[in-house]
This record gives structure tokens, sequence and C-alpha cells, in this order.
């Protein structure tokens, strides 16, 4: 019976292609030869490994602008975005930056209301930090971030004039998902939980000086759940977290970040006891999640733009050397610190016609440098331009109607050559657009 | 951006994030409206009847498949009457250069440094002003009656902020609290609760004056820019590529994410093939030269014309001219550049309007959110003024002057801005009546307290 309780783990083979899923989902896809060596540790190890990362390397260039100058991500526009992608690139604790972007979704904050690229840095820290520990202390230091504070009126909720902004997404949002046992009233009184923070305006830096103000706080009774007492933005938190319906929220949300299909409710019961159970601590159940077998057999994801960008980077080598990254991440659908609203950006709608177009145009961008020549050696050989082409991308798995799709572009476009010349300058040709089509592969889309 | 306003910059970067987010303004700048249109759904689909990539707003609960039936419909029904066409100086236009006071004895002592040469391009109705050099596009519009040129358009008390004027100008009134735009007004008015392209933005984003309550508008994003090159493939091998993109989405397979993948790279394809005939570089078939640039802008009217001429149901349209206007430093440059490529794009699309055949349907409109200080600043500049320029641009316009200058000693107001000596308010009323057929009390607010102006000939 206790064995039934436990949540499911993967018992199939975990090779390289196993691997190269974990990295995906757990991470920005794998470096030449890392889906190989992640392979070799076995499941647990594999998981481990991503999980319990000791020290952060950065393997690779330093991040520059256009015009080869060192990136200046509190000052520049866009190199905000420039900055974390490097990190999604170069980092050798993938799951430590992607479960950053989990919490940066979770807990949608944007510069268009925050307005400060210091201070949206500054809230990416603490995902960093925090991003695996307790999520009761995450969500504390995410009531008190600055950013925050600005983009859901935290500073402007005081004793006599409540606002309830942050109050209501906490609950919304945040904790307990929208209609799932909280009242109107457990928003208002949650609001006055929440007085007390503020921050100074300074004309030329903007808000600073943010901190608590016991003057600013309500320090009346407050009914929140049921419960009664003289209850602080502390209180607030934890009342959220110690909700009867916060842990099956906690739970379905995060899985939803791994797993594109919803757990069992096996599944989701033994994860929301193995969270209780930790006392809120997040690694133990990420952990569980990707060794769950679902992750290994279940469906395919569609990559974000941003971890289909950094994936690209990582398995070309190539370092942060553009402004581009930017906007084309802009066009994709997915800029880093600017999420569409509150709720974060909307996983099921990453492609349509726009974002496919952007994908496309970002695949190019990224295979700019490597441009075969028409003078460049290669074979007039169908099979051995998409082995060779593949090998650029470090050889990832393909579907084989992709591949026969593929094979066929290859075999058609060199029996166009009718020439000499076109014998000689048709197979690099063909291998660069090979790249790209791999690229833009419904394979390579999703993970 | 080095030479425009923190202020300029910022509003510019909320208003796109609002626009496209909904998420309202952050409390930077009490007072500071937000822009009409904001809270509305976003939603982005294919039209797959008319081949063209839009974002449709305000369309509720409707279904894609039924905008596209609506699409299609309104197609068959044929092409709207008239096309209002809305263009955008951004940043407050130095309408002191545009159309400067040569003959003014005041215009060298308030502008030393930024004073223009006489260009020669004298405006024959009041001879005391001359166009631009750079506009010389306009002086050719204007002395073919193309034209009518509103010297000194605003309102009274001026609102000095880019984001407040432009959104008095985008809603048709001087009330922060309006959430519509006069042409949504408008279009919830007379439009069709199925057509999204009665009502389209061409720069990307909602234009807030075409926010509508109701009826659905869209914001197409570069019926022109569809094309998928690949860096070191072109000629035969390139053709073979792009038929490719069609067989990778049309492997079958049952992974649900596979298959959206799949079927997404599969319409894209369809799109490309759709979308070709507009294409930048098959120059939308345009009968007449636009100006080369780097810009969207000349792309964007060539795409208009080849719409309008292809029989899309438009009927009002908005974007933005090529060019930053808010010019606090370093404005001779910078007013050069913008005027230039504006000025020549709109003569442009006029002639090819002409070429096609549909002149007389189209009536284009050009403003800004206010003109700027008649005295020059310390740094090669000007800031922020009120009465700027506006222009009626079509073949059935009366193509005189609306309004007069009323020159620079008694025409400044306490703080040395130009006077309007016509409210924004009446262009907009008279727009409505004469070029719309509407009944402009429906639409802007007050309507009977402005006066009406004859702008068709």
């Amino acid at each position: 019976l206790s064995a039934a309780r436990k949540v499911p783990v993967y018992r199939g083979r975990f090779g390289p292609a196993e691997a190269e899923r974990l990295l995906w989902r757990a991470g920005f896809g794998p470096r030449p030869g890392e889906a190989e060596r992640l392979a070799k540790k076995g499941l647990d190890g594999a998981v481990h490994s991503l999980t319990r990362a000791k020290r952060e390397r950065l393997v690779g260039p330093a991040p520059v602008d256009d015009d080869k100058h060192s990136i200046a991500p509190t000052d520049a526009w866009g190199h905000d975005h420039l900055w974390w992608l490097d990190r999604m690139v170069r980092t050798s604790r993938p799951l430590v930056e992607r479960m950053a972007l989990v919490w940066h979704d979770w807990f949608a904050t944007s510069n268009a209301g925050v307005g400060s690229q210091r201070l949206m840095l500054k809230q990416n820290r603490l995902f960093r930090s925090r991003g695996l520990g307790s999520f009761e202390q995450l969500l504390l230091s995410v009531t008190k971030d600055p950013a925050m504070l600005l983009w859901l009126s935290g500073t402007d909720n005081e004793k006599g004039s409540p606002n309830e902004n942050y109050g209501r997404e906490m609950m919304e949002l945040f904790t307990l998902g929208a209609n799932r046992g909280y009242t109107e009233r457990d928003v208002r009184e949650q609001a006055r939980a929440l007085t007390g923070f503020r921050s100074d305006w300074d004309d030329d830096r903007g808000p600073v000086n943010f901190r608590y103000d016991r003057e600013r706080h309500d320090p009346g009774r407050k009914r929140i759940f049921g419960k009664r007492g003289k209850f602080d933005w502390q209180d607030a938190c934890r009342l959220c977290v110690r909700h009867p319906n916060h842990r099956s929220f906690f739970v379905r949300k995060l899985w939803s970040y791994f797993i594109p299909t919803p757990p069992s409710a096996a599944t989701r019961g033994a994860l929301e006891r193995l969270y209780v159970r930790n006392d809120f601590a997040i690694r133990p159940v990420v952990e569980a999640i990707l060794k769950h077998p679902r992750l290994y057999s279940g469906p395919r994801m569609v990559k974000s733009p941003v971890v289909y960008i950094a994936g690209m980077l990582r398995a070309t080598g190539r370092g942060i050397d553009t402004e581009a990254w930017t906007w084309l991440a802009n066009q994709a659908g997915q800029q880093l610190f600017y999420p569409p609203n509150v709720a974060g950006w909307d996983d099921d709608r990453w492609l349509d016609t726009a974002s496919f177009h952007a994908r496309w145009n970002l695949a190019g961008r990224v295979l700019r440098p490597y441009v075969l020549k028409t003078s460049a050696a290669a074979p007039l050989d169908p099979d051995k331009l998409l082995e060779r082409a593949l090998a650029f991308w470090g050889g990832p798995a393909l579907t084989s109607e992709t591949q026969r799709a593929l094979k066929s572009f290859a075999t058609r476009a060199l029996a166009d050559a009718d020439r000499s010349w076109k014998r000689t300058q048709y197979p690099p040709l063909v291998e660069n657009a090979l790249r790209h089509l791999i690229a833009i592969s419904p394979d390579l889309q999703t993970s | 951006m080095s030479d425009c306003c923190r202020e300029f910059s910022r509003s510019a970067l909320l208003r796109k994030a609002v626009a496209e987010a909904g998420s309202g303004l952050p409390a930077i700048e009490p007072g500071m409206p937000v822009p009409a249109g904001t809270g509305l759904d976003r939603r982005s689909f294919i039209a797959r009847s008319v081949g063209l990539a839009v974002a449709v707003y305000g369309a509720g609960s409707l279904s894609p498949r039924f905008l596209d039936h609506g699409i299609a419909q309104a197609l068959a029904a044929g092409p709207s009457d008239t096309v209002l066409v809305s263009i955008f100086m951004d940043g407050g236009a130095d309408s002191l250069s545009l159309l400067f006071p040569h003959g003014d004895p005041e215009y060298r002592r308030l502008r030393p440094k930024l004073a223009l040469r006489d260009s020669g391009l004298v405006f024959p109705e009041d001879t005391r002003l001359r166009w631009h050099p750079s506009a010389a596009a306009f002086h050719t519009l204007h002395s073919e009656g193309k034209l009518s040129v509103l010297p000194a358009v605003g309102y009274t008390d001026a609102d000095q902020s880019h984001f407040t004027s432009r959104h008095y100008w985008e809603v048709g009134a001087t009330n922060p609290q309006l959430r519509t735009g006069w042409l949504g007004r408008y279009l919830d008015r007379v439009g069709s609760p199925d057509n999204p392209l009665q009502g389209v933005s061409l720069d990307g984003d909602l234009s807030p004056s075409l926010a509508t309550a109701k009826m659905p508008v869209a914001a197409l994003s570069g019926a022109g820019n569809y094309s998928f090159g690949a860096p070191g493939v072109w000629g035969q091998v390139e053709a073979r590529m792009l038929d490719a993109v069609g067989d990778l989405g049309s492997a079958g397979g049952t992974d649900p994410a596979l298959a959206g993948a799949r079927a997404v790279t599969s319409q894209s394809d369809r799109l490309r093939r759709q979308l070709e005939p507009f294409d930048t570089e098959n120059g939308f078939g345009s009968p007449v030269p636009y100006p080369k640039s780097d810009s969207d802008f000349p792309d964007q009217l060539a795409g208009l014309a080849s719409m309008l001429a292809a029989g899309l149901p438009l009927h009002c349209v908005a974007l933005s001219a090529y060019g930053m206007y808010d010019t606090h430093s370093d404005q001779a440059a910078d007013l050069a550049e913008g005027l230039k490529l504006t000025s020549d794009t709109l003569l442009a699309f006029q002639r090819d309007l002409e070429a096609r055949g549909l002149a007389d349907r189209v009536l284009t409109l050009v403003w800004s959110e206010f003109g700027r200080r008649a005295e020059e600043n310390g740094s090669d500049g000007t800031d922020h003024g009120a009465a700027g320029i506006g222009l009626l641009m079509g073949s059935r316009v009366r193509g005189t002057m609306i309004g007069e200058f009323p020159g620079l000693k008694n025409g400044l107001d306490d703080d040395g801005n130009l006077k309007a000596t016509v409210d924004y308010r009446s262009v907009y009323c008279s727009v409505l009546e004469q070029w719309l057929a509407t009944d402009a009390a429906a639409v802007i607010p007050q309507a009977k307290s402005f006066a009406r102006l004859p702008i068709l000939r």
C-alpha cells in the first residue's frame, strides 16, 4: 500500500534520446555530446546532476552587443534579455535558469509596469537563488520584492486606502487558483494584511528605498479563510501556502511546466504529499516530476521561443554577440522581462504563422556565421549531406517523416544540378538549406 | 533616440506594452491617461480567405472561422465606397519648419540657429510661408490642388505631454478617461460585426484611434514581409527548400504537439504562397516607384494601395509616418530626413492611387500630437509646443488652406506656443460628415460646438 502512494518513477531505458528530452525540459537542450554523457549517469544521476548542481561555471564567450562592446543589462534596452539569455546559454546549471524562467512566468512581472531593468534583474536574482528552495520563502521574498511591489501596487497599498491588486493575484494566480476557496471578503482582508510597504521617489532614479513602514500598516484584526488575527504580510503569505487548496494548485501548475498533459489523480496526490511532507520545498517535487514516466514516454511539448533560441546557441557553441536576439525573441512572442500580463505567457499559444516566421528568421540568424560558401567541398550525395547537417546540430533525433521530407528535398535539389558548375555549387547550398530546415522542423520546435 | 525626451520614449514603450498586453498602465505619472483600446482582447488568426496575417481586437467571442467567413462575405459584397487613412507624425512635428514663416520678421529672431533659408517653395495662399526644402513633394501636391493645409490646428490650453495630447487626438476629445478612439466610435456606429478589416492598423499594434467598443478591428503586421529567406541558399535550391517547408508540415503522426507544430508549418507555407503577390521584393505590383528606404513606411503605403486594388474591405486605416519628430536637439538633420521620406512617400501613394483608378476613394489625414515652441532651445532643437500642422491629401480635397497662419507676433500664447486657428475636432466633424457621411454628433462629444470646415471640392 505504501508503494502505491509514492510518485511513479520511470523504469525504461535511459539513453541519449531520453537524456536529450530531459535536457530540453529541465534546461535549454544539450551542448554537443552532452546527452550521451548525461545518459551514462542513469536516470537518478542525471536528474540529480541537474537539481543538485554545485557551483556554476559559465562556458563560452562573454556576451557583447553588435558593436562588440560589453552588454549593459541594467541600462540599455533589450540588454536585460541578452544578459539572461547568456546565462541560459553558458551556464553549467541549466535547471537553475530554467526554474528562474518558471518563476518569472509564475510571478509574471513585466518591466512595462516596473520601468527599471535594475529592479527586474534584482527580482531575477531572487528566482535564481530561491528557485529550488521553500515555496513559502519564495512567496515571502516575492511579496517584498521591489519590482513586484511596483508591478502589483504593493507600495500603493496602505492603511485606510487598501489596494487589492497584489492580494488578489496572490490567491488567484500565485497560490490557490481562481475561485478556489476564497471569497471577495478574503481578498479585501488580505489587502489590509499586506499594507505597509513603501518607497521614496528620486527624480533621477525613480522609486528607491523600498521598505516596510509600520506606520502604513493596518494593525487591526482581519478575518482570512475563516481565521481571525492581527495578520501582517508574512501571515498573509503563510495563510495562502497553508490553505488546503494550495498544494493541488502548486503541483498541477509546476507539473505543467515540464509535462504537457495533467498528472493522474494518484500521481497528483503523491506529489502533494511529497510537497507538504517536505515543508513546501520545491526541489523534491521537481525531482519527482523529472523522474516521472510521463516525462519520457508521454507526448512532446512545444519549446518556448527563449528555450528554442538558447538551445540553438548551445548546440552551435555561439555566444551572445548581437542584440537581434532581443527583438527576434520579441517577434517570436517571448521577450524576457516583458511577459504579456500578470498571468504570464500562454504556453498553448507559442506557435502561429507569425511566430513561425520569427522562428525561421531566428534560425537564419543563428546560422549566418556558419554559412558554407559555394566553394566549400560538400558531397553530391543526399544521405551524406543530411548526415552532415544533422551533425551540425549535434545529431538531434528526428521522426522518420521529417527525415523523409529532408531527404526528399536534398535528392530533388541535387537532381536539379544538370551542369557541372551546379554539381560543385549546389551541395553546399543544399547543406545550408538542410541545416535551416532541421532547425525549423516540427521535431526541433518541440521536445 | 538620443534627441527625444525621456517622457517620449517611455510613453512610446508603455503604449506598445499596453496595446499588446492590455495590462493597464503603471502609476508612474498620476493623471496620465490610459490609451484608448486598453483591455481589448487580442487574438491572432489567419484570415485564410484573403491570406493576411492579422491580429483582431474587440472580436468578443467570435470564432476565427466565423471571422474568416465574415471577411469572405465582406469581400463578396465589394469594397467600401470611401477609405480614410490617418497618418500620425510621432513626437510633435515642428510646423514652423515644415511650412515655415520665411516672411515673418519674428521668425529669425526666435530661431537664430534653426531658421531655414528661403527654399523657393512658396506657399501661394500665404506668401509669408515656404515649404521645408525636404518637403518639395508637398509643394507639388498642393500646387495640383490635392493637399489642404491646416497651418495651425490644435485645441485651446494644449497639453504638452506627448502621451496626453496624443490621447486627446486619438479619442477625439480632451477627455483623459475616454477608452475608444474617434474612428473606433465611428466604426461601432456603421461597421460590421464580422469584418475586422474595416478598421486596420498597419503598425502591427492596435492604433488607439481605431479602438472600438464592440466592432472588430485588426492590426496587420506587414502583408509585404512574409518572405522566408535562408542565408547561403538561393536559386533553384531555395525554391526546393521552400517546397520542403510544406512537406515538413504535411507529415502525419499522432503526437499532439508535433501535429500542432506541423499544422502551423503547413499554414505558414500556405500563407507565404498567398502573400507572395504582396511581397516587398515584388513591389506589391505598384505601378509607380516608391522611395527606397529601410523604413517600413513606403512599403506600408504601397501595400495598402495594393490591398485596396485587390478589393479588400478596408475602410479606416491608421499608421505612423516615417521619422521621429520629438526634435529636442539637432533638429535640422533629423527633421529633414523624416520629412523627406514621409512627403515623398505620400506623393508616391497619391500617384499610385491615381494610376490604379482609386484616388477618388481615398482621403488621407496627416497629424501630430502638437507643434513645437516658436523659440528654439539651447541645444539646436525645439521643445513641446501647442498648435501644429495638419494635412488632408486626396484627389477630392478642396486643396486650399483651412484656417490661417496666425503669425508669430500676435499668434503665440503666453508660453510662446502657436495658437490654434482650427480645432482638431472641427476637422474630425467635417471628415465624418463630408467624407464618411455620418452624423458627427454621434461620434465626437459636443460636436455642435465645433465649426464645420469645407474640406471637399
